[in-house]
């Protein structure tokens, strides 16, 4: 139930924001604060969340050789970062954590 | 010239959205897998693409589902991912303003990333050579039902075969990899790569916090670190720009 409602805020609220300057018809534009902050909106989240997924898989910091989600995740971001493709990246960074949990097993 | 009928429109941007939706149908595939296997169940990782149709918020939200954030915490981070459709809305005033409420009401909610890019480069490169851009709202709906009609397919296929992929392939990975790969082109300069290290270094710093916090706290670092940088510490040329 609580995830149901946890949905439905989520969509009513992302609603609301696609609308907020449509729904009038009137022009309207963001204070240039708001613009500055909104861009590193997606830069900080993302950050936020694949540094932890990486450095503490299982929870305590794991900067060792033996961390396989972390050397995977680097490997990734190089691939990301040469192809700028989606796809390749998911896909290089599966497969190296599938070689490396092979390899340490 | 110049004049393009409803129709042609319509398909246009069904046309222009096709090499995108490429891209997106993996996605939806995964999000619908991690979701169900984050725990959500089958329908509401359904419902969600429906409700808040916005890919990274869903896997954002999936993320957290599966670590076991509080409610408000997942609304809190979903939304504050979601602010850029502010952008989109305010840039696409002046383009939808001449059309009818119902009109400008259901074209906001498919105003998607994906919808949103092609939909404003079209726009602006018509304005730019002076055409009449009668039918523009049909681009649009065109552009957006096509991405809408493959995000929710690929969604139900994830959900299906999601639930049958083994824990042990790892597949939960596929997230932070999804959010690698959208993160590094993202940066284009020194603020913004200021703010994507912050932000993770005070995550990973902060990631014994209750209720998930740490995620917040790592997403405010960030954002006070790249305006920081942006103001303060960049190029001159950049600061003779600021307004005061």
């Amino acid at each position: 139930m609580t995830l149901w409602l946890t949905v439905l805020a989520i969509g009513a609220a992302t609603y609301g924001l696609r609308v907020a300057f449509l729904a009038r018809g009137t022009p309207g534009t963001l204070p240039p604060l708001a613009q500055e902050t909104l861009r590193f909106v997606p830069v900080a989240v993302l950050s936020a969340i694949i540094f932890p997924a990486l450095l503490q898989p299982a929870g305590a910091l794991d900067l060792s050789v033996g961390n396989a989600r972390l050397v995977a995740g680097i490997l990734a971001a190089l691939v990301a970062w040469r192809t700028r493709n989606a796809l390749a990246t998911v896909g290089a960074g599966m497969a190296a954590l599938w070689i490396l949990q092979a390899v340490l097993r | 010239m110049g004049v393009f009928s409803a129709r042609a429109e319509f398909i246009a941007g069904v046309r222009d959205e096709l090499p995108i939706v490429v891209g997106v149908v993996p996605f939806g595939m995964i999000y619908g897998a991690l979701a169900v296997g984050a725990g959500m169940p089958p329908a509401v990782a359904q419902a969600a693409s429906i409700v808040i149709f916005a890919g990274s918020a869903q896997f954002l939200t999936a993320q957290l589902v599966g670590i076991g954030a509080p409610a408000v915490v997942i609304i809190a981070s979903a939304v504050i991912v979601n602010l850029r459709h502010l952008l989109y809305s305010a840039s696409m005033a002046p383009y939808l303003r001449p059309l009818r409420p119902a009109w400008r009401w259901g074209l906001a909610y498919l105003l998607t990333d994906e919808a949103y890019a092609v939909t404003i480069t079209r726009f602006r490169a018509q304005q730019a050579r002076g055409l009449p851009m009668l039918h523009r709202k049909w681009y649009l709906l065109g552009a957006g039902l096509t991405l809408w009609i493959f995000w929710q397919a690929s969604t139900a296929v994830g959900v299906i075969f999601g639930a049958r992929v083994p824990a042990g392939w790892g597949l939960d990975f596929a997230l932070p990899l999804t959010f690698i790969a959208l993160v590094i082109p993202a940066i284009r300069d020194r603020a913004e790569a200021a703010a994507a290290v912050a932000a993770g270094v005070v995550a990973v710093a902060a990631a014994g916090m209750p209720f998930k916090l740490g995620l917040m706290l790592g997403l405010l670092a960030g954002i006070a670190t790249g305006l920081f940088v942006w103001r303060y510490a960049s190029s001159g040329m950049r600061s003779a720009r600021e307004p005061t």
